[in-house]
C-alpha cells in the first residue's frame, strides 16, 4: 500500500489537506494510506510527499529547519530518489532559489526562480490575489490530464501576495491572470507546485489531487 | 481573472445556527455543518461563520463545528465573533478556519491586527468593520465605525481606519452597513464603493441584501470583490446557483463550476 505523507511543520491548518487527500484516496482503486508526517524518520517510507504551507516564506522555511534533518531527507527522497512531490501555496514557493518576503530567504532551489511581491499597475485590482481564478495551460502535463481548464474551465482558490517568477519557461504548467500572468502551477521531473489551494478548490481541487496520487513521473 | 464571490454567512450560538435557517429536506436545520454542506453543493465561493456565543464557557463549541465543516467542505471558511487574542486566532486556524475575522479587538487595539498579520500572514486576517452614515457632522466622519451591534459609537471614520488596517497587514475588509443590516433594502453601495476604491485589499460588502438585484449592485455599483448575505439564502428564497446565474446574466464574472 502506497503511503502519502503530508508534512506538518507547524504552519497552520493541515486538517483540510489531510481530509481532501483521504477522500480522494478512498475513491481510488489503488490502496493508499494518508498520514501526517512530523519528523524525518516518518518521511522515509512515504511514497508521495505533500508540503502544504501558509504564512510567510521565511516563517515556513524556519519551521522546516526546526525539524531535525527534514530538509536533508526531503532533498534525498525527492531530488535523488525521485518520489512524487507536491508543494502547495508557500509549499510551492519554497521550491524557488529564494523568497523576498520580509527579507531574503533561501529556498530549496529545486525549481529555478524567485518569489517576489506582486506589483500591479491597476488601481482596481487588489492584492492579495484572493478568490477564484481560472488556470491557463502553458505547458501540458499529466497533472492536468482530463481536467477542463482555460477561460471557461474550472476554478481554483487562491490567496497570496507573492508570485513565483520562474527562470525557465519549461517549468511553467499554468498561469492565472490578475493583470499579469501569475504562476499558478509549476513542475520539474517528479516535482509539482500549486500556488492555489487544491484542498479548498472544490471540484478542481479534488481532480488535481486525484491526478497527483495516480501520477507516475 | 478573479471572479466575484458570493459568501453565505451563518450566525452560530453555542454550536447552533440562529436566525432560523429554513431549508427543506434537512434533518437538522440547526446544525451549521449540515447547512455548510448544502452551500458547498450549491457552489458557494466561501462560507462565513459568525460565532455569537456570549458565555465564555460555551465558546469552545465552535472549534468542533469548524473542524467538522472543514472535513466535509473543501472551500474556504472564515470565522469571526469574539476574536480577541493571538491564541483565539491560533485555535480557530488549527480547527480548520482559513481566515479569521477581527472586529472589536481591532478597534480597541489596532496593533493587534498587525501582530496577528505578522504571526499568521495577511491572507488569513479579515478586519470586520460596522459603519453608520453620519447625518450630522461628527468630526470629519462620513461613515463612523460602531461596535456592539451598532450600539457603541467610536468616533472613527471607517475609510481612514480601514486604510490603517491595510497598513497593519489586514488581508481583507468585511464591511457591514449598520443602517442597512436587517432591512433587506440593499447594500449601502456608496459606502461600499468608497471603501473599495480607497483600499488596496479585497472588500466584502455586507448588510441589507433582500434580493438578487441587491447582490449584483454590491459588485457593479459598490465595486466590492465579494458579497455576503444571510437570510436570502437561509430561507431558501434563492439558491447560491440562482444568485450566481442572475449575476452572470448581469455581466458579472462569476464562477459556476
Amino acid at each position: 500500500m502506497e503511503k502519502i505523507g503530508i508534512i506538518d511543520f507547524g504552519s497552520g491548518n493541515l486538517h483540510s489537506v489531510l481530509k481532501a487527500f483521504e477522500l480522494v484516496a478512498s475513491k481510488s482503486n489503488k490502496g493508499f494510506k494518508v498520514e501526517i508526517v512530523q519528523n524525518s524518520d516518518d518521511l522515509l517510507d512515504c511514497d508521495r510527499i505533500v508540503l502544504p504551507g501558509v504564512g510567510s516564506f521565511a516563517d515556513c522555511k524556519a519551521g522546516l529547519e526546526k525539524i531535525d534533518c527534514l530538509i536533508q531527507s526531503l532533498n534525498d527522497l525527492v531530488v535523488n530518489k525521485g518520489r512524487p512531490f507536491l508543494g502547495i501555496c508557500v509549499g510551492m514557493q519554497l521550491l524557488a532559489d529564494q523568497g523576498l518576503e520580509n527579507n531574503l530567504t533561501k529556498g530549496f532551489g529545486w525549481i529555478e526562480g524567485s518569489v517576489e511581491l506582486i506589483n500591479l499597475k491597476s488601481k482596481i485590482l487588489k492584492i492579495p490575489h484572493m478568490g477564484w481564478n481560472t488556470l491557463h495551460i502553458e505547458n501540458n502535463h499529466k497533472i492536468i490530464k482530463n481536467i477542463d481548464l482555460g477561460e471557461n474551465g474550472l476554478h481554483a482558490y487562491f490567496v497570496h501576495s507573492y508570485n513565483f517568477y520562474l527562470k525557465k519557461e519549461e517549468n511553467l504548467i499554468t498561469t492565472s491572470n490578475h493583470e499579469i500572468n501569475l504562476t499558478s502551477m509549476i513542475a520539474r521531473d517528479n516535482i509539482i507546485g500549486m500556488q492555489f489551494h487544491p484542498e479548498k478548490s472544490q471540484k478542481l481541487g479534488l481532480k488535481l489531487i486525484n491526478n497527483f496520487i495516480e501520477w507516475s513521473p | 481573472m478573479l471572479k466575484s464571490r458570493i459568501i453565505p454567512c451563518l450566525d452560530v450560538d453555542k454550536g447552533r445556527v440562529v436566525k432560523g435557517v429554513n431549508f427543506l429536506d434537512l434533518q437538522d436545520a440547526g446544525d451549521p455543518v449540515e447547512i455548510a454542506k448544502i452551500y458547498d453543493l450549491q457552489g458557494a465561493d466561501e462560507l462565513c461563520f459568525l460565532d455569537i456565543t456570549a458565555s465564555h464557557e460555551d465558546r469552545g463549541i465552535i472549534f468542533d463545528i469548524i473542524t467538522r465543516t472543514a472535513e466535509q467542505c473543501f472551500m474556504p471558511l472564515t470565522v469571526g465573533g469574539g476574536v480577541r487574542t493571538i491564541e483565539d486566532i491560533r485555535k480557530l486556524l488549527l480547527s480548520g478556519a482559513d481566515k479569521v475575522s477581527i472586529n472589536t479587538a481591532a478597534i480597541n487595539n489596532p496593533l493587534f491586527v498587525k501582530e496577528a498579520a505578522d504571526k499568521f500572514g495577511s491572507q488569513c486576517i479579515v478586519v470586520a468593520l460596522d459603519a453608520k452614515k453620519e447625518n450630522k457632522k461628527y468630526g470629519n466622519c462620513r461613515w463612523e465605525i460602531y461596535t456592539h451591534g451598532g450600539r457603541n459609537r467610536t468616533g472613527l471614520d471607517v475609510i481612514q481606519f480601514a486604510k490603517k488596517m491595510v497598513e497593519y497587514g489586514a488581508g481583507e475588509i468585511l464591511l457591514t452597513s449598520m443602517d442597512k443590516d436587517g432591512t433587506r433594502s440593499g447594500f449601502d453601495v456608496d459606502l461600499t464603493n468608497e471603501m473599495s476604491t480607497n483600499v488596496t485589499i479585497p472588500v466584502i460588502a455586507s448588510g441589507g441584501v433582500g434580493n438578487l438585484v441587491h447582490l449584483a449592485a454590491g459588485i457593479i455599483d459598490g465595486k466590492a470583490d465579494a458579497v455576503l448575505a444571510a437570510s436570502i439564502f437561509h430561507f431558501g428564497e434563492y439558491t447560491i446557483l440562482e444568485a450566481k446565474e442572475y449575476m452572470r446574466n448581469q455581466g458579472i464574472k462569476i464562477r459556476i463550476d
